[in-house]
């Protein structure tokens, strides 16, 4: 597990330029896939046939991370940018970041910016361009980029990362299909595009597959220092109940909570009061369908020093194949 | 007809989101002898099917909305004033003091506003919100009132196409008759490839009529034909314009609703530079169109969108220049001539 997060969180995948992360699952996925497709947004969709084929299984995780889109130019060189996704601008400011095309930049704030004033739309990057024309050859308007990648290891089994949203979450369904038994229904492992601007991707997705159940995999809140808990790291897969964008239907919550104590799994319920997940559009696409998510406790979400707890996507990693061999 | 001729003309109807069936009958009238087959559906959007010299193996649709921003009464008053909203964005600033045109009647009224006589201290260069605005139709009762006009009527911003200064034009409706003049212009001529285009309702609030277009068409591509608002005005620093006036077709990378599709993107700059056709790249990420609508739709499609710059947008004064109304055409036509 630990060798796809590292291949994973090193790939360059901002909302809209999933291809590479993309041809990296593919090519991991495809001794096990019965059918691989991608759709015209980008969508990964990988198929493992089942024992009954009249049920089908969406399983979602999004590729793509939060980034920058170049704006403008000025006359001296700096590149003026707009968020791709919600930026955490004081985690954000004063960082590395690096282009698809490779070029590199840093990431600064307006000379005389106050702390309280931070935001976006005081940040500029410098690549050490001396002047508009310059910075013109490397880069142009519409360009994207993002903090470069870090994965650290923390103490135990805890590493820190940039992306670990929604990477992770990539790793657990990549891992799933890998490793388990014949599914109970097919099941399609799909790997979204633009989940960070709305849970864009999934809707079509959904559509082309219309499934029966559907799970996402996607991160969310562990406790933090001076912050209310969500949910805690370390204490296993967290079985969502709601989050703003979906009420997870409760077959789902209850299958999965069966599943977890049937096979010791550690599982703890996250009750989400912000943020949306592509459940939501597995659940209401076409008549709808019975949709849940497995989600995976991390700390600094949206910063470049994410932090995860590698026993929780073990377990979330046991409960997703468990639903998959078991079926509902 | 002659383009601009017919610009004007589209421009001066009268078609708020929910009402464009007169914007759509017109543009019945200018395409049944094209010989394209076409449907509307079943909350007015038409759609149009124009065989080409050759099939496409992909699907491709070109879109622009028929429906404009306007207003609607929600209210008679017993001193026969009008209370109203709007449907589709209109900022209250360009509102009081206006010239509305009703759909159905044709009546005419004028948005109230207090003079600045009568006005205290406290009002003075305060715009008061669209919910304390009325319009008056010139009536002095309920009763006299409702004999013109009633709760649930629509109207618009008055018709008031012109020629303007040198080479622009004005109008309430350039958003976005003038994708809809173009379309008609496509459809009536001859094409090398199998083509759809829509023509569709109720953008303004929310691209309702794109999506239903989608779900029954499910086009590979879509490329929309829209107005984008232009930021050469007054006191607006360079990086922060969007687009300007006299610059070209504006091809957009990304805006609120929509991350386009990278290939078709550079595409359409390639073609611009190939023909020679003044292109320019939307440098602010705001704004959107239907093509969020068709990205995500139904299995999705590739989307692009080619936009002309229009300076206050969703005003009685929209103010575009012809040049770059011509270099929107020729750009789509040059990318839908191609085998995408």
């Amino acid at each position: 597990m630990l060798t796809l997060t590292k291949k994973f969180t090193s790939a360059f995948s901002v909302s809209g330029m999933e291809k590479p992360l993309a041809e990296i699952i593919k090519n991991e996925l495809a001794p096990v896939a019965d059918a691989i497709e991608t759709d015209p947004m980008g969508n990964l969709l990988v198929l493992k046939k089942g024992k009954d084929s009249s049920r089908k299984v969406m399983i979602a995780a999004h590729m793509d991370e939060i980034g920058f889109v170049v704006t403008s130019i000025d006359g001296d060189g700096y590149i003026h940018v707009s968020n791709i996704g919600g930026i955490h601008a004081v985690a954000s400011s004063y960082q590395k970041v690096k282009f698809a095309n490779g070029v590199t930049g840093v990431i600064v704030l307006e000379n005389g910016t106050k702390a309280a004033d931070i935001s976006v739309k005081k940040m500029v990057i410098d690549i050490g361009a001396k002047d508009k024309k310059a910075a013109e050859k490397r880069v142009k308007i519409g360009d994207v980029c993002a903090v470069v990648p870090m994965l650290q290891k923390l103490g135990g089994s805890r590493y820190a990362a940039k992306a670990f949203d929604d990477r992770i979450g990539c790793v657990v369904a990549a891992y799933a299909a890998l490793h388990c038994d014949t599914p109970a229904y097919d099941t399609w492992f799909v790997f979204t595009v633009q989940e960070e601007v709305g849970c864009r991707g999934s809707r079509p997705a959904a559509f082309r597959i219309m499934p029966d159940y559907g799970i996402a995999l996607d991160v969310t809140s562990a406790g933090e220092c001076g912050g209310s808990a969500v949910t805690k790291l370390g204490e296993g897969a967290a079985i969502k109940i709601k989050d703003s964008s979906v009420l997870c239907s409760p077959m789902i919550i209850d299958r999965l909570t069966e599943l977890a104590k049937e096979g010791d799994i550690p599982y703890q319920y996250e009750v989400l009061t912000a943020g949306g997940t592509d459940t939501s559009s597995m659940q209401m696409v076409g008549a709808g369908c019975a949709a849940g998510c497995i989600s995976i406790p991390t700390r600094y979400i949206h910063s470049p020093v994410e932090t995860i707890d590698m026993k929780d996507l073990d377990a979330c990693a046991k409960l997703l194949t468990a639903f998959i061999e078991k079926g509902v | 007809m002659e383009f601009f001729e017919r610009l004007k003309e589209y421009c001066d109807i009268l078609g708020p989101s929910g009402m464009e069936d007169l914007v759509r009958e017109r543009i019945i009238e200018d395409i049944k002898d094209s010989g394209a087959e076409y449907e509307v559906d079943a909350v007015g959007n038409l759609v149009v099917f124009k065989k080409g010299r050759q099939r496409r193996d992909k699907k491709l649709l070109v879109a622009a909305h028929m429906d404009e921003v306007g207003f609607m009464v929600t209210y008679v008053g017993e001193d026969g004033y009008l209370w109203f909203d709007t449907v589709g964005g209109i900022d209250r600033r360009v509102v009081s003091g206006r010239r509305l045109k009703f759909c159905k009647n044709g009546i005419i009224g004028v948005v109230a506003s207090k003079s600045i006589h009568i006005q205290k201290p406290s009002e003075f260069g305060i715009c008061e919100p669209v919910s304390e605005m009325n319009i008056d139709i010139g009536c002095y009762d309920r009763e006299s009132a409702c004999k013109l006009a009633k709760v649930g009527d629509c109207a618009t911003f008055c018709p008031n196409y012109e020629d303007f200064g040198d080479g622009l034009i004005k109008s309430k409706a350039l958003d976005d008759r003038f994708g809809c003049a173009l379309m008609v212009d496509m459809i009536n001529s001859d094409l090398e490839y199998d083509t759809y285009f829509a023509f569709n309702t109720c953008e303004e609030i929310g691209c309702d009529g794109a999506s239903e277009v989608c779900y029954r068409i499910r086009p590979d591509i879509a490329v929309i034909l829209e107005s984008t608002t232009a930021g050469d005005v007054c006191g607006a620093p360079e990086g922060r314009r969007a687009c300007e006036v006299r610059k070209g077709a504006v091809i957009s990378h990304m805006d609120g609703g929509t991350i386009y599709d990278k290939e078709l993107v550079a595409l359409a700059l390639e073609v611009g530079k190939e023909q020679d056709i003044p292109c320019q790249l939307k440098n602010i990420v705001a704004g959107g169109n239907e093509a969020s609508a068709f990205q995500k739709g139904a299995m999705g499609a590739r989307v692009l969108a080619i936009s002309a710059p229009t300076r206050y947008i969703h005003s009685a004064c929209s103010v575009a220049a012809k040049e770059d109304l011509i270099s929107v055409g020729k750009l789509a036509r040059a990318i839908i001539e191609r085998k995408i």
